[in-house]
């Protein structure tokens, strides 16, 4: 098994594990990803908020690769050495990209649904610059409404494509994709035809910003004023493994339960996310949990404090 | 065991003397306390004819602001309602009708606003949390009530009004604001 250091953290992964993985199985300094998602096939390698650097590209060849390469996309070699957070050069570079990616992006975050749980709020509280360079006029859309529970807000899209994956690889049939290039692509339904798929609403979910957002939800409350809780139903379409959103003690939402990347556990149907928002319907499991840096986390959830193990003796000790 | 302090006094059963049992020159000694008193200087003041002088960025009753143009600023986003200590702040949002442009700046507006000035404690976080210029603490004294429900403050208490004439001036707290950041 091919054997990769990163940020002088060592593991052995699988063959054709890409650096991000690798990452994610240490579990620290993790690169950020706006666009990978490891249940859609070929998502990856669009944002570029993952870059790393590679100091030395395998035991058989040391060099290091000329250019920090997405880490998404790149698989480890044996004797791969990547730099991430210890990196000056990483981090100036995701930066930038952020910069980039907020570019066009209208920072209507007080109005947003996504405040709270958005990945590029999150992406650049920790990168981002506190003042927009941007100068010119940012491009504007029209909403559009997919079907009738869904909102597409094009104007805060980043076009990290995981939702045009999302249609082709969950429904049977493509119906939705990207029209035009470059400055002028935008996220359609081939001129608002309506999605009338079961697993359509997941696209809500897998969105990193609130380009796609829940119209059911829409300015019903703020993130952090609802309490996230575990459910489950028999549901003859899907696994039927939901969060329910409460607040008092009425259902404001139904998502997918998010793992700890802030990716879907298991897809959901529309039945399940859009019909189903009475406590009967549910067999109530517990609070979900939310990462206690996250806003959500804020004033409602008591979590358990991790057991804090004794401290390691350094060698110089042992050897002393 | 170590006394706690030095003021506690060791409590004796000894009887009291003849004089002392009169009690007379202790009630002179307290009608003396009395008369002292009497002729001081009053600590109070007769409010609300008279106030107190007090800063000009004072931490007072809360204003919820309009632009220029008369439109609300507050777009319902909750950050002065998380950012709140004391938990008095709630409001409902809603979404702006076509047509409603004039009366609300963006998208989205609160419908209903309300703080309950029982539990505010006037720290004055909601000012600092609000991306929108919308929430300020003005110089006003809060008024007080004789029930609890006036302590509701809804949206409408609240607001200022659209005419220039019954705009609120927080340029003052402003001011204080970036000379106390400085």
């Amino acid at each position: 098994m091919p054997k990769v250091t990163i940020d002088d953290i060592s593991l052995e992964v699988p063959l054709g594990t890409t650096i991000l993985q690798a990452a994610r199985m240490i579990g620290q300094n993790v690169p950020p990803a706006m666009c990978y998602y490891s249940k859609l096939e070929g998502s990856g390698g669009k944002c570029r908020t993952c870059l790393v650097q590679v100091v030395a590209g395998s035991y058989k060849d040391p060099r290091p690769m000329p250019k920090l390469v997405a880490s998404c996309r790149t698989t480890v070699m044996d004797g791969m050495e990547v730099r991430n957070t210890t990196s000056s050069e990483v981090q100036e570079a995701r930066k930038g990209v952020t910069e980039f990616l907020l570019a066009n992006h209208p920072l209507d975050c007080p109005v947003c649904d996504q405040a709270g749980e958005c990945k590029l709020q999150d992406l650049s509280y920790e990168h981002g610059l506190s003042k927009s360079r941007y100068e010119f006029k940012r491009r504007e859309f029209d909403r559009i409404d997919i079907g009738d529970k869904i909102q597409l807000h094009m104007n805060r899209c980043i076009l990290c494509y995981r939702c045009t994956q999302v249609a082709e690889q969950l429904t049977p049939e493509r119906v939705h994709g990207v029209l035009h290039r470059g400055e002028h692509s935008e996220i359609s339904t081939m001129i608002e035809k309506a999605i009338d798929n079961d697993f359509s609403g997941n696209m809500i979910d897998v969105c990193p910003v609130g380009a796609l957002t829940d119209k059911t939800f829409r300015f019903k409350s703020r993130v952090w004023f609802t309490k996230p809780v575990f459910a489950h139903r028999n549901c003859p379409g899907c696994e039927g493994k939901v969060t329910l959103w409460y607040q008092g003690s009425e259902v404001l939402r139904v998502t997918s339960r998010k793992d700890k990347w802030g990716e879907a556990e298991s897809f959901i149907c529309n039945s399940c996310r859009f019909d189903h928002k009475k406590t009967e319907d549910w067999v109530i499991e517990g609070p979900a949990k939310i990462d206690s840096h996250s806003v959500i986390s804020q004033n409602h959830m008591k979590f358990e404090l991790p057991v804090i193990q004794p401290l390691l003796t350094t060698e110089n000790e042992q050897t002393a | 065991m170590q006394p706690l302090s030095s003021r506690s006094k060791i409590v004796s059963n000894k009887t009291m003397s003849w004089s002392e049992r009169l009690y007379i020159p202790a009630i002179l000694a307290g009608l003396k306390v009395t008369l002292h008193h009497l002729f001081k200087k009053k600590v109070t003041v007769s409010y609300p004819e008279q106030t107190r002088p007090h800063s000009k960025f004072y931490r007072g009753r809360h204003v919820l602001k309009r632009d220029d143009q008369g439109r609300e600023n507050c777009t319902a986003c909750g950050l002065c309602a998380i950012a709140c200590p004391a938990e008095a702040i709630t409001m409902v949002a809603e979404e702006r009708q076509k047509g409603e442009e004039t009366l609300y700046r963006e998208e989205k507006y609160a419908a209903e606003y309300n703080i309950n000035m029982l539990r505010c404690i006037f720290c004055g976080l909601c000012e600092e949390a609000c991306p929108k210029d919308a929430i300020y603490l003005t110089d006003t004294i809060s008024t007080s009530g004789y029930n609890r429900d006036t302590f509701l403050y809804t949206k409408d208490m609240l607001l200022e009004g659209a005419l220039p004439e019954t705009r609120i001036d927080i340029q003052a707290r402003r001011k204080g604001q970036r000379e106390g950041a400085m």
